[in-house]
């Protein structure tokens, strides 16, 4: 059994214009252990399958699926098992630098609050945890005395990863800890994670939209875009060869990291990505993608096996036709 | 050290912002149409030129005005104010003093009331935002704030202490206690309390609009911020989330507003003392008005300032303190 | 009579003046562009206004009160006001078919004197409010645009008005300076100004360092050029939205300036009526219908100032539309 298993999870927001799906129907497993990196443009739904699995969405949002976490549904949990769940099975690293944490609080405090509530330990020998744990992440135990507005973008965001860490959940999920960090800062709260996830055999779901940051740290990899996953493999394979136009188009705005004909010949993507209001029809990424034909507009592609483990959600892999080839 | 230098510069313009009121009161009282000496004598049977050029001796008006403003600021500062033109003779600092207590009491005690009752509706009105508590909230909330206090005053006036009504005279209609009643310990303390309820009341509503609405619209601020979402994934219950973590953020811009609206102790209750007969310092400011009594008028124009700027100068600093972001800056 | 003050939150959004989705037919000289583009923006943002209930509701009372306002000599003859008048009643009279709202201690009707209150009240919230605009936008503008040791010097003075308290200092004022209609005028528009002033200052800081001011400024554009052409236009609005509250604490100030015996006694307003009926004893005497009519009317009057000053603040501050 896998430890976190989403099913044809779907989120519409309710909105005075109408219904606005924001989520259309994602699917994948994290066994324990494994880390899953999950990228795509800001905008295609990868923080709102974040606060969907932890039901951090406002009620205004129409949450369908299932999410599994050990087995049980976490969107049927009546509110104080839900409350029991949250951060002792699954924790979440938000974005440390942003307003994560709470300004007029003690950051000591606010991770002990966790351990405190969950009835882990008592609130003296919570702070020794505490201690612990923001040495673990490589901060001085007697920082735990700070407000947040003390520490620098990378110790809060160290900070936010000892936070995850304070109930020992088997699952994390990172949103976009990275972002809004120096490139020297990122480089350095990346290999924290990765040496964290050995350490403690955690599982990570690693929201970004940042595929350089994924490589270094992912087992498989899920390429969303407009609500969809529309590929997902090992993360060696989405990326060495690209099954989807639009990860290679992805990967191509990475030379460095990308195909290596497209390391020559960096090309970003034309257009924006689509409102969730108004999503083209089949393939949604059909009216920006450079090998599109007369089906693609019509025909709502699956995912399709493309080798290797790997599945892609392009008409032209039902055709077989092989994608990663072509410029 | 940044602490200190922070202070240090709040002391420094709160006391230049002291010394504008002095030069202002100062030169504003020499603009008068009318002698002042004329003024102080007017009425009276010693009132004829001999007493005349002596009380403008006295009131030192005879001496160039840089003098003047000498002798002024050396009287303010040993509180002299001068002496009251209509109650003849008495020295203003005492006339104000005697009328000092009535005021704090009654401003004191509603300034206290309104902050919780209104913290309290904008607590709720802020978690619930959108319900029927919060609209019926904030429209009572707007009407309260748009209705002239005094104008209020007399409609309760009128129907809890005047002739009509459901309760008819069910209140005193003014005065601090009963004349000549001779009360004393616990029923004089009853007394006055009864006197003081319509004031209470009235002003308790006129000022709790304003705290419900700040608290409210920071409230909804901070149920947005991202940290209350991390509250939440930790797992802790709504009510948790509300007093842990929102209402000790959204306290912050009220606790400003509280601590400033204490500025107003002295000044904050003029009509409603005039409506109630309460015999406190905005009730001697309509005397000193109608009696045009300058003096007293311009020692109670300074006092009232006074209180503003030090209450201003006491937010900053317990801002300073209470906010651990400007406490570093 | 303490009110939250209108403080530009964050960026407030340009409404005119910023780079616009050119217009469909292309008119000849750029004064027409320009005004073409600022007719769009100002239906752009009547259209928002309109959605908004709280605002429109604020609008129709409004116009109900400017309309009695303006065309008092039509509903009630002005001879009313005058006590030796043939038309008036027996004095204290309840509201009856004749008088609706009653009579007065003269047995003038109490609907007569609310009519003619009107004009004085909204006259002097108006230009009280005008002259506290004009001052403290000058003086924001200045500050912000000058900078330097003019901007301190200004902002102090600005701090210092902020801290005195105005129904102190106006009663002073008054006091002091004799009881007429201009007074009053002058005393509340001289008393009220900081708060623009240090909107105003804060949006000029901001606008200033804009792109297309710091060309126009390279370009040689002088600075009554950049004031009038640039940081004007994108002030007003906020000017716009800060005038419709504080003409809502003028009338507010009137009132209370008259209540306190400091109107002018010449000229009627609700709150020399107030003062009148105060003074007469009508509360003791549970005259209700001597006081009811010109306070509700300063309720409804300032609430429908506050409902519009609300509406367009939410426009102006997108921050606080989604609420």
């Amino acid at each position: 059994m896998s430890l976190l298993s989403v099913r044809d999870l779907t989120v519409t927001y309710q909105t005075q214009t109408g219904p606005v799906p924001a989520v259309r129907g994602v699917s994948f497993d994290i066994d324990r252990g494994e880390v899953l990196g999950m990228a795509g443009e800001s905008g295609c739904g990868k923080s709102t399958v974040v606060n969907a699995i932890m039901r951090l969405l406002p009620p205004k949002a129409k949450v369908g699926g299932e999410v599994l976490l050990n087995g049980e549904d976490v969107l049927k949990m009546k509110p104080g098992r839900l409350r029991a769940v949250r951060w002792t099975e699954a924790a979440v690293i938000f974005q440390g630098a942003m307003h994560a944490l709470n300004p007029v609080q003690r950051i000591g405090d606010q991770i002990a609050e966790a351990i405190v509530i969950h009835g882990q330990s008592s609130e003296r020998q919570a702070l020794v945890r505490v201690g612990a744990l923001l040495e673990q992440v490589g901060l001085p135990p007697r920082r735990l005395n700070d407000y947040p507005h003390e520490l620098s973008g990378g110790q809060k965001q160290r900070v936010m990863i000892a936070m995850a860490l304070a109930c020992s959940p088997s699952l994390v999920i990172a949103d976009e800890p990275t972002t809004a960090l120096d490139v020297m800062v990122q480089a350095q709260v990346l290999k924290l994670l990765n040496e964290l996830q050995h350490e403690l055999g955690l599982a990570i779901l690693f929201i970004t939209h940042d595929l350089s940051v994924l490589v270094e740290v992912c087992d498989q990899l899920a390429i969303m875009y407009a609500g969809k996953i529309v590929e997902e493999g090992s993360s060696v394979k989405v990326f060495g060869q690209p099954a989807h136009p639009y990860t290679s188009a992805l990967a191509g705005a990475f030379p460095a990291i990308g195909d290596h004909r497209f390391r020559l010949a960096p090309s970003g993507l034309g257009g924006d990505p689509p409102q969730p209001e108004a999503i083209p029809s089949g393939c949604s990424f059909h009216p920006r993608c450079p090998l599109a034909f007369e089906e693609c507009p019509v025909t709502e592609p699956q995912l399709y096996p493309a080798g290797d483990g790997r599945k892609a959600a392009c008409l032209l892999i039902e055709h077989g036709a092989s994608i990663g080839a072509q410029p | 050290m940044g602490t200190r230098k922070y202070l240090l510069g709040k002391i420094l313009q709160a006391l230049l912002t002291l010394v504008f009121v002095l030069f202002f009161n100062f030169f504003l009282f020499r603009v008068i149409p009318g002698d002042p000496a004329a003024l102080l004598l007017r009425g009276s049977a010693a009132f004829n030129p001999q007493n005349l050029a002596q009380a403008t001796q006295d009131l030192g008006l005879d001496k160039p005005l840089p003098t003047q403003f000498v002798v002024y600021v050396k009287d303010t500062l040993t509180l002299n104010f001068g002496q009251s033109f209509y109650l003849r003779g008495q020295p203003v600092s005492s006339v104000i003093g005697n009328k000092i207590w009535p005021t704090v009491l009654l401003v004191g005690t509603s300034t206290i009331a309104s902050t919780i009752i209104g913290l309290i509706i904008g607590i709720y009105g802020g978690w619930k935002h959108g319900s029927t508590f919060d609209v019926t909230s904030l429209g009572f909330t707007l009407f309260a704030y748009a209705m002239p206090e005094f104008w209020f005053g007399i409609i309760i006036l009128m129907m809890f202490a005047g002739g009509v009504g459901i309760f008819p005279s069910l209140f005193p209609t003014g005065g601090y206690e009963t004349p000549a009643a001779g009360l004393t310990g616990f029923s004089h303390a009853v007394d006055v309390l009864n006197h003081m309820a319509l004031p209470f009341f009235v002003l308790t509503v006129a000022y709790l609009g304003e705290y419900a609405i700040i608290m409210r619209n920071s409230l909804i601020d901070i149920l947005g911020d991202d940290f209350i979402v991390t509250a939440r994934a930790k797992g802790l219950r709504e009510k948790e989330i509300l007093w842990r973590h929102s209402v000790p953020n959204a306290l912050l811009p009220t606790m400003t507003v509280t601590l400033l609206s204490l500025g107003f102790v002295f000044s904050g209750a003029i009509t409603i003392e005039y409506v109630f007969s309460w015999p406190g310092l905005g009730w001697l400011t309509v005397q000193a008005i109608d009696n045009k009594d300058f003096p007293l008028l311009q020692g109670l124009f300074l006092l009232f300032s006074a209180a503003v700027i030090i209450a201003n100068l006491v937010a900053d600093v317990l801002y300073s303190y209470l906010d651990p972001r400007v406490r570093a800056a | 009579m303490r009110i939250p003050e209108l403080q530009p939150k964050g960026d407030a959004p340009v409404l005119v003046d910023a780079g616009d989705v050119p217009p469909p037919i292309a008119p000849k000289s750029p004064r027409a562009i320009t005004w073409a583009r600022r007719k769009r923006s100002f239906l752009r943002v009547w259209a928002v206004y309109r959605s908004n209930k709280m605002g429109m509701w604020g609008l129709y009372i409004l116009a109900f009160f400017i309309a009695v306002a303006v065309f008092a000599p039509l509903i009630a003859s002005k001879e009313g006001l005058d006590p030796t008048c043939a038309c008036t009643g027996t004095p204290f009279s309840p509201p009856s078919l004749h008088f609706p709202f009653g009579t007065d201690n003269f047995g003038r009707s109490v609907l007569t004197l609310t009519i003619w209150g009107s004009r004085i009240s909204l006259v002097v919230g108006l230009v009280a409010t005008l002259i506290s605009i004009v001052i403290g936008s000058l003086i924001g503008i200045i500050a912000g645009y000058r900078g330097g040791w003019s901007e301190t010097a200004l902002m102090r003075l600005t701090d210092w008005f902020l801290v005195i308290p105005f129904l102190p200092l106006a009663i002073v004022l008054v006091s002091v300076l004799g009881r007429s209609l201009a007074v009053i005028i002058i005393v509340i528009g001289v008393t009220s100004w900081p708060s623009t002033a240090r909107v105003v200052r804060a949006q000029v800081l901001s606008v200033k360092t804009r792109p297309y001011v710091e060309r126009s400024r390279a370009l040689g554009a002088g600075s009554w050029h950049l004031i009038g052409r640039h940081i004007l236009p994108n002030v007003g609005p906020l000017i716009f939205a800060n005038t419709i509250i504080l003409i809502a604490i003028a009338i507010l100030s009137e009132s209370a300036l008259a209540f306190l015996g400091l109107g002018d006694p010449l000229s009627i307003s609700w709150g020399t009526v107030l003062e009148f009926a105060f003074g007469a004893g009508a509360a003791g005497a549970g005259q209700w219908w001597w006081l009811v009519p010109p306070g509700l009317a300063i309720v409804f009057v300032v609430l429908a100032f506050t409902m519009c000053g609300f509406a367009l603040d939410e426009i102006l501050n997108p921050k606080l539309r989604e609420r």
